[in-house]
């Protein structure tokens, strides 16, 4: 569904990528791994056509993101649900508007009333429905943030340190709800450097974990 | 229609998208609004100069003035004569001496009311209209110089010839102010909707993020704009036709001050200010989004 072919990119003339390769197959599950300033964000942009890159081909859904244009790119990213670090919000809309917003500006506003009270109360943020995001603690971002991304119920998921600030229960949940995604054909990356949760999924998903080394992408051994 | 329906009736969903921006909003309203106004007063002062000063050379150009020379001791004489002349002259319609009270008025502004009229030699003035055709004007004078020695026709061409000019370029001068005053109105709007999508950087990467074509975000941007320029040209347009009403209407006899206003026809261009606002708004602000939009990934 995005194809990454021998891609690369890099900042002020210093070289991030070289040559890098990822491919998210439909059903497929990839934790993203790497030091500070490997690039994982940069990679995670690529992939929704956030950034394009200086050399090689990202492919999205079967077409080439150089021969998309914006209306083409606002459509790929309606297929693939993306948290940010930083969880941005429109700040004057409430939690469950700024959640449904993927589906208002697709004009299918109408869905939301069948499938956000289930997702506000799967993420626990049935109370605060109402708040305004800068009300919210950066856990409760973070859980807007992942229900936001799902609720299209896209083809493909990529969440960067999805679980950072929410406490160990909390991240679980959050886990297992990318892990149902998943078992129902959807492609989940996520970027992280939190092992436990890489360790307790690991072993009930046939998870791939990649490593951003060098500007160069590997898949980790057994030993994780 | 259906364009224009969807523009007045709006996406609540996307407007709401796009948080109000005090600003901007307030500087478009008015800016819209003020420059209505003075387009109002403008175009009321282009059509209105045009109208006194073509009412003015048409008023010159039928009428004639014919002075014989003030000698009492002929005056009935070549008061005859030249009437006599003028009576056979192809293309004119009517000729009439002025009486005495008439004379006395014209000469009242320069002379004072007590003017001994019966005791100067004044000439003697006659008033000749000509027909829808017109007259040989050098051929009467020639005529005239004949019969009547002394006698001077004044067609008022040294009037005219100026007045028109005047004419051409006042309104001129009104139509270039009127077309500057759009391109001011463009220019704030543009400037004020660039703040405003600057404003909402975040909103813009949020909604991209989640799928927004371009179109719905801009969508947002170029409504409200849209409908904050009507409003204020709406506003401007009838506070200029209400200063239009503080004008004296009876400022004297020359038309200078009581012809200014719409008329007829006119009454069309305070309705359609507003409505240019609105188009002028629309065209700069779906720009001034595209372009700013374009500049994001």
């Amino acid at each position: 569904m995005i194809e990454l072919d021998k891609v690369s990119y890099g900042y002020g003339g210093m070289a991030l990528f070289s040559q890098l390769s990822l491919t998210l197959a439909p059903g497929s599950y990839q934790y993203l791994t790497g030091t500070y300033g490997a690039g994982k964000p940069t990679l995670l942009r690529l992939c929704y056509a956030d950034l394009h890159a200086k050399a090689g081909h990202v492919r999205l859904f079967g077409q080439n993101t150089t021969q998309l244009d914006r209306d083409g790119v606002a459509f790929a990213r309606r297929r693939i649900g993306v948290v940010h670090q930083d969880c941005q919000f429109l700040d004057h809309l409430s939690v469950a508007e700024n959640i449904a917003l993927p589906l208002t500006v697709a004009n299918r506003a109408h869905e939301a009333a069948a499938n956000l009270p289930e997702l506000l109360s799967w993420v626990g943020l049935g109370p605060q429905a109402g708040q305004l995001p800068p009300q919210l603690s950066g856990g409760e971002r973070q859980r807007a943030a992942l229900a936001r991304a799902v609720i299209m119920s896209p083809d493909v998921i990529i969440a960067d340190e999805p679980t950072g600030n929410v406490d160990w229960e909390m991240s679980q949940r959050l886990l297992t709800l990318l892990v149902e995604l998943n078992r129902m054909g959807k492609a989940v990356l996520i970027a992280t450097h939190d092992l436990h949760m890489i360790r307790s999924l690991k072993s009930d998903l046939n998870a791939h974990v990649l490593r951003l080394k060098d500007g160069q992408l590997t898949e980790a051994g057994a030993a994780l | 229609m259906k364009a224009i329906l969807a523009l007045i009736v709006g996406d609540p969903q996307a407007d709401r998208a796009v948080p109000p921006t005090g600003i901007t909003a307030r500087l478009t309203v008015f800016a819209a609004a003020a420059m209505a106004f003075l387009a109002v007063i403008a175009i009321a002062l282009s059509l209105s100069a045009g109208r006194v000063a073509e009412r003015w050379a048409d008023e010159l150009a039928q009428s004639a003035t014919l002075r014989l020379p003030a000698d009492p001791t002929q005056a009935d004489a070549l008061l005859l004569s030249a009437l006599e002349v003028l009576q056979t002259t192809p293309g004119v319609a009517r000729a009439r001496a002025l009486s005495d009270d008439e004379q006395h008025a014209l000469l009242e502004p320069w002379f004072g009311p007590d003017l001994p009229l019966e005791t100067l030699p004044i000439p003697q003035l006659i008033e000749v209209i000509a027909d829808d055709e017109g007259y040989d004007s050098a051929g009467l004078q020639a005529r005239l110089t004949a019969q009547v020695p002394g006698a001077v026709l004044d067609d008022h061409r040294n009037w005219r010839a100026p007045l028109l000019a005047a004419s051409t370029r006042l309104r001129m001068i009104g139509w270039i102010a009127v077309l500057l005053i759009w391109a001011v109105i463009a220019a704030v709007i543009t400037l004020a909707a660039q703040a405003a999508l600057s404003a909402n950087a975040q909103v813009i990467r949020v909604l991209r993020l989640v799928g927004a074509r371009d179109v719905y975000i801009a969508r947002a941007f170029v409504r409200r704009f849209t409908l904050r320029a009507a409003f204020g040209a709406t506003g401007g347009v009838v506070l200029g036709l209400l200063v239009m009403q503080l004008i004296p209407q009876d400022a004297g006899t020359l038309g200078l001050m009581t012809d200014i206003g719409f008329r007829g026809a006119g009454w069309l261009w305070p309705a359609v200010i507003p409505v240019l606002a609105a188009i002028v708004a629309f065209v700069a602000t779906r720009a001034a989004a595209f372009a700013r939009l374009k500049e994001q990934t």
